[in-house]
Order: C-alpha cells, then structure tokens, then sequence
C-alpha cells in the first residue's frame, strides 16, 4: 500500500499540468473559438481515448495515468476531453470490441476528432430500469430493419448525430434477454422524430424519439442480431475510474465551505453552527469515502482482479451527496437561496437554485439507487434477485 | 499508486483468520467472556510466536518493524471474530512507548511486550466523553524526590490482564504517561455492555513512581496516540461491521417467510446494500488512515477523524439493524448478533465519537 506516486506518474502529472499552464485560458477568457483549438490540442496529445488502443488511435494510456489526466483536468476547471460524453464512454468502446472492420474505420475517428455526438437509445416509456424488457420492433425487409416504437429520456437527442439504438429483433427468446439487437442510426433518419422534454430545471436536455417505419441498413447493426444486451453490458462495464468527479465534489465542497463563511443562522455565523460544521463534514466524509473507495478499486482494476459490481458503492454516495449538498446551500441561504439568476438577493449566481433542481441527471441517469442497491445485494452479497 | 494489500499482508490475513477459526472460535470468546480479565495466557502467546505482538516494534526491539497497516490486517481480522484479548491496548502502549519513551525506556520495555512476557496499556482521558487535554485529571506531583500520584483513572481498557499500565497524569513539567506496575496500585474491574471487552478503573492516589517511570508526552504526541487509538479501533470495527454484514446477509438468504427467502424484499435487500456500501467506505477511509500513521503524518489527523467519525455511526446503526433484520432470534443471547450490536456500542465513543471527530474535521477543513 502506497499513496505516492512513482517517478513516472509524476512525471506524467507535471505534462498535464504544464500542458495546461500553457493552453487553457482562464474561464472568463474563452472565447467562442476555444473549444475547437481546445479539442485539437488535446486530440494532438493522445488525450482523448487516452485509453483506448493505439490501434483504434488511442494511447494505450494507463489506468493511473488516466485518473491522472482527469483529476488534473477537473482540477483545472478544463472542458471535457472530446465533445461525444456517449460516443467515448459507451458507442466507441463498443464498436472496438463488437464492430466491423467497416464500422470501426467508419465511426472510431470521428468520435476522437470530435466531429460526431452521440446517444443512447435505451429507455422507452414503459422500459426504464427494466432495460431488458424494451419492445421498441425492428423487422428485416432485405438489407434493412424496419423500426417502429418509441424511446424517451434520451440525453443529447436534439444535437447529437447519432443514436446506439437497442431495439427487439426476437419476440419468443427463453429469457427478455435475448432478442435484443444494437443498431446505430443517424439522427436525420426519414421516419425519425425528436421531441424535446423539458426538466423541472426548465431545460431541454432530454427527449423522446419516435420511430416510424425508419429503415436501417444491416451494416449498421452492432454486434450480432440478439446480441445487443451483451453489447450493452459491455459498454456499462467499460466505466473507469470516478477520480475526475471526486475532484468535482471536491471542488463544490470548497465552494459550500466559502458560502458557510458568508452566512448567519439566527443572526449568528453559520460556521459556528454545530450542525452546519457536522453537515458539511460529512459531505467531505463521503466525498473521501469515494475518494479512497476509487482508488482501491483502480488497485483491483490494475491487478487484474475481478471488479463486481462495487462501482456500485460510489454511484450511491454520489447520488445522495448531488441531493444533499445543493439543498443544503437552498437551506442554508434561506429566502435569498430560492431566487434565480438575476434576482436581487440571488446567491452565488443562482448556481444552487439551479442545481438543486438538476440532481435527477446524475442519480437517476445510469441506474437509480434502488437499482444500484439491487445490483449490490445480488451480485455482491449474493441475495436472491426481486 | 498502490491502494491493495501486498502477497505478504494477504499472507497474514489468511493467518489470522486461520487463528480465528482454530483457536479462537466463538465457543472460546463466550468462554473469556466470563472471565474478570478476558484474557487467556496460550492465546496469547500464540500471538507472540506468529510474530503479531512485535509488529510495529522495531527490529532493534525484537519486533518485525512492519507498519500499521499490518496491524489493520490483524485488528481487523481478530475483531471479525470478537476476539477478546488486549491486542489494541498492546498496539497503543508500543506507539507510545516509541513515541514518548527514552532510549532507555525502549530498551527496557519494548522487548518483553513484542515477546509477549509483558502485558501493557494505555488509558488517556479521565472524562467519560471529552477528547482533550483538559479532560486528563490524574496528576503527578514531586514529593521528597519521588513523584507522587493522585487521582482515579476510571476507564483502562484491559486493565484486569494488564502487567503495566501507560496512564496520562499532568506531570510537573506538564502532560506526561505514568508507567506503573500492576503490583502498585489498586484495579477495580467494572462491569460492562460488551462483554468481550474488559475495562476497569486504577486508584493512584498515594502511590509514587520513580523518575524513569515518567514518559514526557506533548499535546501533539497526545493527540497522536489518540489518532492512533482511533485508526485501531476503526480497524475492529471494519473487521466487526463486516462479520455482522455477512453473518445478516447468510441469515436473509436462508430465512423463508411468505414463500421467499426475506433476502428477496427489497426491505431487507436495500438495507443489506447500504450496509455494505458503509463498510465498504469506512473500510476504505481506515486503510487510508492507517497508512498515514508511518508515511503521511500530516495528514494522519484528518484521516483518523474521517475513519472514525465515518465508522462511529454507520456501525452503531449496522449493529442495530443486524439484530433488527433477523428478527427475534437476533434478540437472543444465544445467537451472535447481539454481540455484535454491543462492540458498535462500545466502539462508539473510543476515541472520540462521530461529534468530536465530525466537528474535528470542519475544523480542519477550515470552517
């Protein structure tokens, strides 16, 4: 057990972080130009799919190297690495174990270069956390499938190019499992509709998608027909490392901390409140909680030792840490918390009136926590599944 | 970047739990449980040829010169079983003694406890729930060249098997540990929840000590072995909150009501996961903390008040609903939940509770 670095992992952090000394502007003066400069230097690093093989145009980058990377980029307040969230996590993994050649040429550049988003099409209206039970219908009709059905709270819909579609190909498979097939599907596709939703923050990230009759060349499905859960729960096992959003809460710590210092409850300061000062510690209790949970599970990774489902673990404690710690600051600031941007008594630019109504993207997007404690007594503890 | 267990440490913790099993399985623990001392001389002496009562004791000393985080393995793995000999008191009386004592005090002591001759702890806090240097208020006063002691140091842990006790008196230079043989004072045994644990209270008034039995200790030195006592007693209750998780996990699995094992309810299923993500977090916080006792000292104040403020609650609510989610038989002293339940009791204020060690915290964190 050693929590230092060795030689060349520092060495390594000391290119990042001069790297970023010398080409990330401070916020203020980012201009509408950056995020393309931005993307082309980083691309020229080999930092985005920094761990994807060198083959597919990766770097072959370690997994420390690559917690490296993305806590010295979260530190910094840097962009993200790649403007296609889907297409580095779950589309482009995906096609590199399950693609063909063709697809690989096709679609791999393209997510690394930065030209091309992606989505996911996985829930549908009736279909959530019963992922496997989806019964959006694809029927062959020569060398296409036909596609009808729906699916919705698709993040990124209105702007993304491309869609990873899981639809039904099999209607009398032993198990719900089978049956489901992986296509990928472009957004402007005659037959495809997108209807934005809007949150209870008021923004339109998420969508519903409908299908009629939209024809898809059998070229574009992933994997073979039947196989699309394994496909699926393949890319869901790719997930790495959650040092860069520790780093994050880190950082949203820091700044609860600084609005404790500028508050008073009943007239008195806030940080000498008893329960003020053991709230906010056990938000840093949890957030170092994932922090070490993180790293022990890099430790497993690295060796080569089965990782379960303890991912699990950190997903829950984020999830009530994104509830807790906004509608802590909401409480803490009183009447000023609840105004939005612009308002007059407005705290912190309405960042926290904001976020607090955000939560939902992270603790229900990719698993809710009763999902995530399904997965930890079954597959860890061995429970007997619902 | 290496946060595992090396070949050696997974060694160890095999040997431990071997131990555990053959030696001392719960049979033997409600045995030593009606004991006044808790404690059983083969034992451990055991202890002392597999080499776990050296340690943390340098080479020079007769020990094996590891580091904490071995000691975690041991304390981790013995406490999984309730094991009741003084194995914390013994870790906490060789960090002082290395802490606080001369060359000489090294020499003479350090020895006989990595051997296992000599039986040691360490009682620090007069106050039943205050972590400061205020609540010591034994103290020591120089009389005729000799120093004489006074006061009642009310909570010894293993005072009943202990040969010599470390205790914490205010000196006439300030903060200091009084050395005292068991022969020179008066132990009253007291009783107590966990019944795997054995604590008594040490009557110093007019008993005197030579100079050389006097260990000059620093508030930071003080606040160290405070860390350090909190670092051990996070280890037993990862090992502890872990056992009761498994022996509640196994149980749920077994247990048929309304035609499905209970394990099937989300009720039951749910809290079993929350469970373990606790384990699992201050399991991680304690390895962590233990780490920083030898290489990152620094940040050994923090990291113990994370672990334990982290551990103190979470364990005291899973010793709960382990006894809770078995129902009634979980209830009764025959089955081994309830022991479990009584060490998150005790644990909780050792060192410090989940209020000093949360607020310790904000105060570190600048608040």
């Amino acid at each position: 057990m050693d929590f230092d670095y060795t030689a060349d992992e520092q060495t390594f952090r000391e290119e990042v972080r001069s790297f970023l000394r010398e080409h990330l502007p401070p916020k203020s003066d980012r201009g509408k130009d950056f995020i393309h400069t931005w993307l082309e230097k980083v691309r020229a690093k080999g930092w985005i799919g920094f761990s994807w093989p060198k083959e597919f145009g990766g770097s072959d980058g370690g997994l420390i190297e690559q917690a490296i990377l993305k806590e010295e980029m979260a530190l910094a307040k840097a962009p993200p690495l790649g403007t296609s969230f889907m297409g580095l996590a779950w589309v482009g993994p995906g096609i590199m174990k399950y693609g063909t050649q063709a697809q690989k040429e096709k679609f791999i550049p393209d997510i690394l270069d930065s030209k091309v988003t992606w989505c996911t099409g996985y829930s549908e209206p009736n279909y959530g956390s019963d992922l496997a039970a989806i019964q959006c219908k694809a029927v062959t009709d020569g060398d296409c499938y036909v596609v009808n059905g729906q699916k919705i709270w698709t993040t990124g819909a209105s702007w993304s190019d491309w869609i990873i579609l899981l639809v039904r190909t099999g209607f009398d498979g032993a198990s719900k499992h089978d049956g489901i097939t992986c296509l990928l599907v472009p957004m402007d596709s005659p037959g495809l509709e997108v209807r934005p939703i809007e949150n209870m923050a008021g923004d339109k990230h998420f969508a519903e998608i409908f299908f009629t009759d939209m024809r898809v060349p059998v070229e574009n499905r992933l994997g073979d027909e039947g196989e699309g859960w394994n496909v699926t729960i393949s890319a869901l096992a790719n997930e790495r490392s959650s040092i860069g959003e520790v780093t994050q809460m880190f950082d949203k710590l820091d700044r609860l901390k600084i609005l404790v210092k500028q508050c008073s409850k009943q007239g008195k300061p806030a940080s000498a409140d008893p329960i003020v000062r053991r709230t906010v510690a056990s938000f840093e209790m949890k957030i170092a909680a994932m922090k070490y949970n993180g790293l022990r599970y890099l430790t497993k990774q690295i060796r080569g030792e089965p990782l379960t489902s303890e991912t699990s673990v950190n997903k829950l404690h984020r999830a009530s840490l994104e509830i807790e710690m906004d509608d802590f600051a909401l409480q803490l600031t009183g009447q000023s918390g609840l105004q939005l941007r612009g308002g007059e008594s407005t705290v912190d630019r309405g960042v926290w009136s904001k976020s607090a109504l955000n939560w939902p993207n992270v603790v229900i997007g990719g698993g809710t926590p009763n999902i995530q404690r399904n997965i930890i007594a079954e597959r860890i503890l061995g429970q007997p599944k619902d | 970047m290496n946060f595992g267990f090396s070949e050696e440490q997974n060694l160890l913790r095999d040997q431990v739990v071997r131990f555990m099993t053959e030696a001392c399985p719960m049979t033997k623990v409600r045995e030593l449980s009606n004991t006044p001392s808790r404690f059983d001389a083969d034992l451990w002496q055991q202890m002392a040829d597999l080499g776990w009562l050296g340690l943390t004791i340098p080479e020079a000393y007769g020990g094996l010169e590891l580091k904490w985080v071995d000691l975690t393995v041991v304390l981790e793995e013995t406490a999984a079983g309730l094991c009741p000999l003084p194995l914390v008191s013994h870790a906490l009386s060789c960090a002082a003694i290395l802490e606080c004592g001369s060359a000489a005090q090294k020499s003479q002591w350090l020895p006989a406890l990595a051997s296992g001759e000599a039986i040691c702890t360490l009682a620090l806090y007069d106050d039943p729930n205050w972590i400061d240097a205020a609540a010591i208020k034994a103290t020591a006063n120089l009389e005729d060249g000799k120093l004489m002691l006074a006061g009642v140091k009310p909570f010894v842990n293993d005072a009943m098997s202990a040969d010599y006790f470390l205790l914490a008196v205010y000196g006439p230079d300030g903060l200091a540990l009084a050395a005292v043989g068991k022969e020179q004072v008066t132990v009253t045994s007291q009783p107590v929840m966990d019944q795997t644990k054995a604590v008594g209270s040490i009557d110093l008034n007019g008993v005197t000590i030579a100079h050389d039995q006097l260990l000059p200790m620093s508030p930071d030195q003080l606040s160290y072995l405070t860390d350090c006592g909190a670092v051990a007693i996070t280890a037993e209750m990862v090992g502890a909150a872990n056992a009761i998780l498994q022996l509640t996990s196994e149980y749920a699995k077994e247990r048929i009501q309304f035609g499905k094992p209970i394990g099937q309810y989300q009720g039951v299923k749910h809290r079993l996961a929350e469970i373990f993500v606790d384990v699992e977090s201050f399991r991680s916080l304690c390895y962590y903390a233990a780490w920083t006792v030898d290489d990152a000292r620094d940040e050994l104040p923090r990291a113990a008040s994370l672990a334990k403020g982290y551990a103190s609650d979470a364990f005291a609510q899973i010793g709960i609903d382990g006894v809770g989610l078995h129902g009634a038989i979980g209830f009764t002293a025959e089955y081994d939940a309830q022991l479990y339940l009584k060490r998150s009791k005790w644990a909780r204020p050792m060192y410090g509770d989940s209020d000093f060690h949360l607020d310790r915290v904000a105060t570190l964190g600048g608040l």
